[in-house]
């Protein structure tokens, strides 16, 4: 193979001319970090809320977050991306759909929006499960001692799925911290998008994106450790 | 059948230091009920006028009639899948019926007026496989539908919950997490859990089944001690030994029907139906 290995092209002045390559990548990681929290924020909350939509004894309620689900989780998530920032903005009335186009930063926030979105519907099947798998007299003895359907699932049938779904909950969020790297298409300038860059300025391919890696492993393995330090402080004395 | 010994109350025996006293000492003296409404003893608490439930086509219960006075014990009997568990919990709305009325204390459950989560707040109710909330310490189990129902403050709570846990015999448990107790003493937890609310009646959907035979009684205690404190109850069980101590009235029921509906005595003593009279005999055989 031909090729020139170059490890010190990091410590290179990047043709930017804002700082390094080791910086570039460095910007590109901030922006996959605040994408993956803000799209979460998203994604917990609207999850949770269809998740519990799909257990209550409501039709309607199921309709609603069947039809959500069923949307968000079988269109691909890249498909979804093009859909909001090319398709919606034309699809607004014309004043409204400009606005959005000129908006500053206008990849990060359709960035967030779409993977929250796209990930609520996985969180939301997972709130579901967690729900399913409590006993069924739970909800009763709940109900049996006048709590209303809200607080049923504030304070007993909630507390309890959030710590059955905890483990899956982590690979979701491990999905969402890499599926930001989608967002390179509409131009967020993301972690996979500076390494890109990188490559095209320095053709310094291998070391691009060997460093992205590892920055990828490195945040995942911080999120992996955090989450079972959680579990283990959530966890219940007595149960398995 | 064997009927558990009762054990003698433990108020004869000389006070023990806390640091060793007995973790489980079981049933002990004083009050389990307080607060129980007024009214003449033979008033009706629970009417139950003509109900019948459908799961889809299939019928479930049958055209059900039947009454609980104030401070009755009423057991109700039958084999599995004759609706009894059905019947109990449509007494609080936990399951819906299609046809007939249920009066609780004066307030109707099939009326969209009624506020359940109130009426069911002042119904205990006690399930076969205890239904504690695991996640929650035994004291936060015994007072969070106090605080978040019946708006009660944390101290006042926090105090009746703990006078009814040392009541049933549990006060050194107070801080453990329901998966660090045994079955038994899970369930009178859950005994205690219902009668801090001040139910005007409590409800037993099997309350023994799921227990290992030597904590049946333990529980059967709790029980037969409310009982004597005049609750009114509604009993779901097979425990027969139970029901010739303390039931009034026995309820048979048998393919969603009400088949008998007699004083303890009579029902005992000569059931009148050939159904009830097969069921006694099997049962009673061992």
């Amino acid at each position: 193979m031909n090729y020139n290995w170059n490890w010190s092209i990091f410590f290179d002045q990047s043709p930017e001319g804002t700082g390094t390559y080791a910086d570039m990548l460095l910007s590109g990681l901030y922006w996959t970090i605040v994408t993956a929290l803000c799209a979460w924020a998203i994604a917990f909350t609207l999850g949770s809320v269809i998740g519990v939509l799909r257990t209550l004894p409501s039709k309607t309620a199921n309709a609603i977050g069947t039809t959500y689900v069923e949307i968000f989780r079988n269109v691909p998530l890249l498909v979804q991306m093009f859909l909001w920032y090319f398709v919606l903005p034309e699809m607004l009335p014309r004043g409204l759909g400009d606005a959005v186009k000129q908006m500053p930063d206008a990849p990060f926030y359709t960035a967030v929006v779409c993977l929250g979105f796209f990930t609520a519907s996985r969180v939301a099947e997972q709130v579901r499960a967690g729900i399913q798998a409590l006993p069924r007299g739970q909800r009763m003895a709940a109900t049996a001692m006048g709590f209303t359907t809200a607080q049923t699932y504030r304070y007993v049938l909630l507390p309890n799925a959030y710590r059955i779904i905890l483990p899956p909950m982590t690979s979701e969020f491990l999905n969402n911290l890499k599926n930001t790297s989608v967002a390179l298409t509409i131009g967020l300038l993301e972690l996979t998008g500076r390494a890109r860059s990188m490559q095209e300025f320095s053709f310094q391919v291998f070391e691009a994106f060997t460093a992205a890696t590892l920055l990828y492993v490195a945040i995942n393995l911080v999120v992996v450790v955090c989450a079972s330090l959680l579990e283990r402080a959530v966890t219940i004395p007595g149960q398995r | 059948m064997t009927s558990s010994p009762m054990p003698a109350p433990t108020a004869s025996q000389p006070a023990v230091d806390a640091d060793h006293a007995p973790k489980d000492p079981g049933l002990q003296p004083g009050s389990l009920v307080s607060g129980l409404p007024k009214g003449a003893p033979g008033e009706t608490m629970i009417a139950i006028d003509g109900i019948s439930k459908w799961y889809g086509d299939f019928k479930v219960l049958t055209d059900c009639t039947t009454k609980v006075a104030k401070g009755e014990v009423v057991v109700v009997c039958g084999p599995s899948g004759s609706g009894k568990s059905t019947l109990i919990k449509c007494v609080n709305a936990l399951e819906p019926f299609q046809k007939g009325q249920i009066t609780v204390a004066g307030t109707k459950v099939l009326d969209k007026s009624t506020n359940l989560p109130k009426l069911r707040s002042r119904v205990g109710m006690v399930f076969q496989h205890f239904e504690l909330f695991p996640h929650l310490t035994i004291t936060d189990n015994l007072t969070i539908a106090q605080r978040k129902v019946l708006g009660r403050g944390s101290e006042d709570a926090k105090k009746r919950g703990l006078d009814l846990l040392a009541r049933v015999g549990l006060g050194a448990h107070a801080h453990k997490y329901p998966g660090q107790l045994s079955g038994g003493q899970q369930q009178r937890v859950a005994i205690a859990r219902a009668l801090a609310m001040n139910p005007v009646v409590m409800l037993f959907d099997e309350p023994t089944s799921a227990l290992d035979p030597e904590m049946v009684g333990e529980v059967l205690d709790v029980m037969v001690e409310l009982a004597k404190e005049g609750m009114t109850m509604m009993v779901v069980t097979h425990e027969m030994g139970f029901a010739r101590k303390v039931a009034d009235r026995v309820i048979f029921m048998d393919r969603g029907e009400i088949v008998e509906d007699a004083t303890k005595d009579e029902f005992f003593g000569s059931p009148r139906s050939e159904r009830a009279q097969t069921f006694l005999s099997k049962i009673l055989q061992h």
